[in-house]
């Protein structure tokens, strides 16, 4: 045990002596490397955590979608493509920003920091507002998941968008049948189901806003450090974990969008 | 050479008095705010204990209960009440927290030659989430409980019961992210601040094991939290995700729920798995045998628990082809945990083994883990489950696992480990009728119920056909002397803070970077940060008693 | 009056009663697994006490002997990695075997309906006699048991039998058993399911062939008793006004439809069974025939369980008719070249 002793008091890494510990970096890292490392793994293993967590209302998504097709394709006509894709460019370009606020971290600019973080800021807010407006339409048009939740009659699914005029084969094999009247109003049971798409739309659009604001939070707070000139090359984690972050919520609208926007609108 | 003068060696004279991390500052808040590691296991340490008493009191009410065969001592409501309590309490806010916030805490940065974990507000804020989800639990527990089982199957749990589901369901979720982040904190303390030198493979297995716990920490704790606000979503606004009414699945809850709540059961096992690896290694004095076939199994449980959640759910309306896929890959989860088993019983061959009660408390684990988990495969065949499902079979497989498995290896470790966090000595005599009292005790509790699983005895019954009673009455008996067991320690350890005798730095002559610090350990850990060139267990390369520079006086506080 | 119970204390038996030739098939699979069990822990908790005292620590300073990992190692590691593997293997077909022979009834089996709700059983026998918390059945032939649940989650466990499947609301499970021993057993919800849970109790009462008969005949008049109900439903719930044998009809015809390949919108097919029944009547747009409109109310709440199960009954009944035959109470279908060969 005293060699292992020995060599155990022998140390060997590549830190400063005792009392020479810069302060921002951390008492219990050896080096700056060591600090960023580990906050850069810090943050990775916490965005896989987010992915699990939204992987649950996406599993949640799936399974229903394929049980109920045409619930899901009539609730989701009932969004607003083109706000959705406004929506889309804004987080895109507010990535941009975030990654050129990262950068200017890197090179130590705290003035081009501080602009690019509210660049983000105006187009992450601009997000929320879009969002919120389209919450708003919602709600006027009572598809908030509820007891007040109701789909219109002329929203309900039809076979293929045309009504059925033409001789079709009934589903029994051998036998044939003739025409069929439209529908007048949609059967209990397709409300339910719409209602099921938007409860899942709302979670999923609203835990993504949530992770938005609190996004838009944490850039805000990082102004002031860096205005202080406080982020360099050494060390810019914060700002670097943050923007990680940033895009992972960008990420996750990426997915989000198609897959709710964009049911059945095909030709 | 008799058991009760084995080789430890007290400091006859009062030490000269050093500074370490329980004198270097007094008062509320030098506890509340501390980044200290070492200062938050023993915030952990006291808040899992609080959280066993409780669940524990619940168990004794359940046990006196089942004496008798009518529903004579509570009524049925308040039943359910107490094994749905007893479940939540005793799963989420005790065995989940309980080895890593109190040993790993403590442990791992030692284990690696560094300061602290990576993230040390951080792991503060693991302990006050921790805290605060306890008290939400707790105050749903003063409003009377929830029923529905642990399990909080749908949909029973969204539409049909009145109890204050959402507080509690909102407690757990909020315990959950403690779990998360003490996770993600072992992780990247694991990959980034070993000491120079320190590679994988000349790891402590007890850090292993704590890395693949973290892993399933890190990716299973989200589903659970997204399950639970599903539950509530459902329950507030009956939106029909799992109400088929409104064309929902409640078996989709099931799914939900089991793909974290079986993980989670191996987040309850690894780590006591690891505790078992650091005692068999000490105690036998010998490298643990096949170093890296344990190592890999800890990964091998970890991702295989992920795999098998389905196995809950063999008779609840799963296709058969699916039941066999789930049965074949739990029979593959077995198999890393048999490894373990043979590999630590051959280290014990042409070991110098020592009976001290951390070894008592790690052989106990063995034997009674290895019976926990072949009922385990039992449990996976398919034939046998569709019989002993929802029995007291399974209530006495995973006691066996959770009791006589987990709180022993916690017990082990804290037995182990109590010189080196504390700097005392508690007394050999009682620790060791303690760890015996304990082991009959749990015997006696839950073999019995084994028996009475397959008889045919539904679990979360509160009155049962006469025919079973005699069991019960067993299983009963056993409990009050399981109670008693715990006691015993309880005692002892409080005795030993103020009365037990003080400690040298190394009382078992171990091998260990923790074991190189005196007891208690300085603040910093290491004045300076070792440069390791040797495997975790080389007993067989040095001397046993260490030789440690003289400790620091108090008073001499060096910043490093 | 409860079945003596074996084991060697009459009043604290050790297993339960083996009523069927399953429940034999299973405790000898249990017990051939315990036996492994027994024989590993064993042998474990063995090695552990004999090296406890053969190597037990003689001088303060005393090390344990270090084992190189080397090629033995390896053997070693991989010998207890695969015969553990292969052991569970083979006991995993085992058990699967009996698990599929347990998930697939014989084709003689006698339907009886079972539905679950807090908190008690509702059983109802092939001819419409129906029982709460007993089930009396014959000796010796395979009951199949077809559940459900008015509410929460159940589970159907006799453990006599040593089988059990969960009652789900909103669609069926299924079950069977042959019990060959007469005499009374337990009849337990295994599921927790609320605050009577321990009092879902019930027996399985298992009757000489002959004394079953008795016993059924003494109530309900033969087969027409469920059947005749489920026709006044499809009448009083205006099934009929949709369903008919016509050429204007809006809905499918039912006459002659259990067990068909149904074609659906979208191209997919599905066969007419129980369970596609039930799911037209409670989820009628789930599956839209090919060629109709969605436009069929859903009956989710109007009808209890047992309703549902006399309407699947009565649509089972249903025969296509012939050219020459006609459907009770419609006008006379519209016949068709293809009418006759699909018969």
């Amino acid at each position: 045990m005293s060699e292992m002793q020995s060599a155990a008091m022998t140390s060997s890494s590549a830190h400063a002596h005792a009392g020479d510990h810069p302060s921002n970096l951390a008492h219990h890292f050896q080096s700056y490397e060591q600090q960023r490392e580990s906050a850069s793994l810090g943050v990775w293993v916490f965005l896989v955590t987010e992915i699990m967590f939204f992987g649950g209302l996406f599993t949640a998504y799936i399974l229903y979608r394929s049980r109920y097709p045409e619930a899901f394709i009539a609730g989701s006509h009932q969004l607003d493509v083109m706000l959705g894709t406004v929506n889309t460019a804004v987080l895109i370009c507010s990535s941009l920003t975030m990654a050129m606020a990262v950068r200017s971290a890197q090179l130590g600019r705290a003035k081009a920091i501080a602009g690019f973080l509210v660049a983000t800021i105006i187009l992450g807010s601009a997000f929320l507002g879009i969002k919120a407006t389209e919450y708003h339409h919602k709600w006027v048009e009572h598809l908030i998941p509820g007891a007040d939740f109701h789909l219109e009659a002329s929203h309900l699914p039809t076979s293929h968008g045309k009504p059925v005029t033409s001789d079709l084969p009934t589903g029994i094999v051998g036998e044939s049948r003739a025409d069929v009247p439209l529908p007048a109003a949609g059967p209990k049971d397709i409300q339910a189901h719409t209602q099921l798409f938007f409860f899942l739309y709302f979670g999923m659009t609203g835990l993504h806003a949530l992770h938005m604001i609190i996004g838009v939070g944490l850039l805000a707070w990082l102004i002031r450090p860096s205005l202080q000139g406080r982020f360099d090359g050494n060390n810019h984690n914060y700002v670097e974990g943050i923007g990680l972050y940033w895009h992972f919520v960008d990420i996750v609208w990426i997915f989000l969008f198609p897959l709710l926007y964009l049911v059945g609108r095909h030709g | 050479m008799s058991a009760l003068t084995d080789f430890v060696e007290p400091v006859e004279e009062a030490p000269e008095p050093y500074e370490h991390y329980l004198n270097h500052k007094y008062g509320l808040a030098s506890w509340l705010l501390t980044k200290d590691h070492k200062r938050i296991a023993i915030l952990y340490l006291i808040s899992v204990s609080l959280f066993f008493v409780l669940g524990g009191v619940m168990a004794v009410i359940i046990r006196l209960e089942l004496t008798t065969p009518e529903g004579d001592l509570v009524q049925a409501d308040i039943y359910n009440r107490l094994f749905t309590m007893h479940g939540i309490l005793m799963i989420f806010f005790f065995l989940i927290p309980a080895i890593p916030g109190v040993l790993g805490n403590f442990l791992i940065p030692l284990m690696i030659g560094a300061k602290d974990l990576a993230f040390p507000k951080i792991n503060l804020l693991s302990w006050y989430i921790y805290v605060v989800g306890g008290l939400f639990t707790f105050y749903a527990l003063l409003a009377g409980g929830v029923d529905t089982g642990w399990t909080f199957y749908a949909p029973l749990s969204t539409s049909y019961t009145n109890t204050p589901v959402i507080t509690v369901a909102l407690g757990i979720f909020i315990t959950g992210f403690s779990s998360i982040l003490t996770g993600l904190n072992f992780v990247v303390t694991i990959h980034r601040m070993r000491a120079p030198g320190l590679t994988w493979f000349r790891l402590p297995l007890f850090v292993w094991a704590h890395y693949a716990t973290s892993l399933i920490q890190i990716l299973g704790t989200p589903v659970i939290a997204i399950t639970i606000l599903l539950l509530a979503a459902e329950r507030i606004a009956h939106v029909g995700i799992f109400d088929p009414k409104l064309g929902g699945d409640p078996v989709l809850f099931q799914h939900f729920f089991w793909f974290y709540s079986h993980p989670a059961v191996y987040i309850m096992i690894l780590p006591a798995m690891g505790v078992v690896s650091e005692l068999v290694a000490a105690f036998a004095r010998k490298p643990v045998f096949g170093y890296h076939f344990v190592a890999f199994s800890s990964i091998a449980i970890a991702v295989l628990g992920f795999l098998v959640w389905a196995h809950h759910m063999f008779v609840a309306g799963i296709s058969v082809y699916a039941a066999a896929v789930f049965s074949i890959l739990s029979m593959l989860v077995a198999i890393p945990s048999a490894v373990k088993v043979f590999n630590w019983t051959t280290t014990l061959y042409k070991g110098s083994i020592s009976w001290e009660t951390p070894m008592l408390y790690a052989l106990g684990f063995i034997g009674l883990f290895t019976i926990g988990g072949l009922t385990g495969v039992m449990l996976a065949t398919l034939g046998i489950d569709l019989h002993v499902h929802d029995t007291y079979f399974i209530i006495a497989h995973f006691h066996y696992i959770m009791v006589g498995g987990a709180i022993m290896g916690y017990m082990g470790g804290l037995h182990y480990w109590w010189p080196k966090i504390t700097g005392k000595l508690y007394p050999r005599f009682w620790s060791k009728v303690g760890a015996l009292t304990i082991f009959i005790g749990f015997n006696v509790t839950f073999f019995p119920q084994f028996i009475l699983g397959y008889l045919g005895m539904p679990r979360r019954y509160h009155a049962y056909p006469n025919e079973f009673q005699v069991l019960n009455v067993m299983s009963s008996a056993g409990a009050t002397v399981l109670g008693l067991g715990y006691l015993i320690p309880a005692i002892y350890f409080i005795w030993s803070m103020r009365y037990g005798k003080d400690a040298s730095a190394n009382p078992w002559g171990a091998i260990g970077l923790e074991w190189e610090t005196n007891s208690p350990p300085p603040v910093e850990n290491f004045d300076e940060i070792p440069t390791v060139t040797w495997g975790a267990y080389e007993y067989h390369e040095s001397k046993v008693t260490p030789s440690l520079p003289p400790p620091r006086p108090k008073g001499e506080v060096v910043r490093v | 009056m409860m079945q003596p119970s074996q084991g060697f204390l009459p009043n604290a038996p050790l297993f339960p009663p083996r009523a069927s030739e399953m429940a034999r098939d299973i405790d000898l699979l249990f017990f051939t697994v315990l036996g492994v069990t027994i024989f590993f822990s064993s042998l474990i908790a063995i090695l552990i006490f004999y090296f406890m005292v053969r190597y037990r620590r003689t001088s303060p300073n005393q090390v344990g002997v270090y084992m190189k990992e080397g090629g033995g190692t390896m053997w070693l590691e991989s010998a207890w990695i695969i015969v553990p593997l292969v052991i569970a293997l083979g006991i995993f077909a085992w058990g699967a075997r009996i698990y599929f022979a347990a998930a697939r009834p014989p084709s003689d089996a006698k339907q009886f309906y079972v539905v679950g709700k807090q908190w008690m059983w509702k059983i109802e026998h092939p001819g419409g006699r129906r029982e709460i918390n007993e089930l009396h059945v014959p000796r010796g032939q395979a009951i199949k048991l077809k559940m459900t649940s008015e509410d929460v989650v159940h589970s159907f466990f006799v453990p006599a039998m040593r089988v059990k499947a969960d009652v789900v609301p909103g669609r069926y499970t299924t079950m069977w058993f042959n019990p060959d021993t007469v005499g009374t057993f337990h009849l337990f919800c295994t599921q927790y399911c609320g605050t009577e849970h321990s009092r879902m109790v019930g027996r399985v009462i298992v009757m000489e062939p002959a004394d079953y008969e008795r016993w059924i005949g003494g109530a309900a008049t033969g087969t027409g008793g469920s059947i005749a109900s489920g026709e006044d439903l499809f009448v009083s719930k205006q099934c009929n006004t949709c369903h008919r044998a016509d050429s204007t009809a809006r809905a499918p015809m039912l006459w002659g439809l259990m067990g068909k390949t149904v074609h659906l919108e979208g191209g997919q097919t599905a066969t007419a069974d129980e369970n596609y029944i039930r799911e037209s009547i409670v989820n009628p747009t789930a599956k839209i025939v090919a060629g109709y409109q969605p436009i069929m109310p859903t009956y989710l709440g109007q009808l209890s369980e047992e309703e549902i199960i006399q309407l699947i009954r009565y649509v089972s009944s249903l025969k296509a008719p012939s050219a020459t035959e006609q459907a009770p109470g419609v006008n006379p279908p519209v016949p068709s070249p293809a009418h006759e060969g699909a018969r």
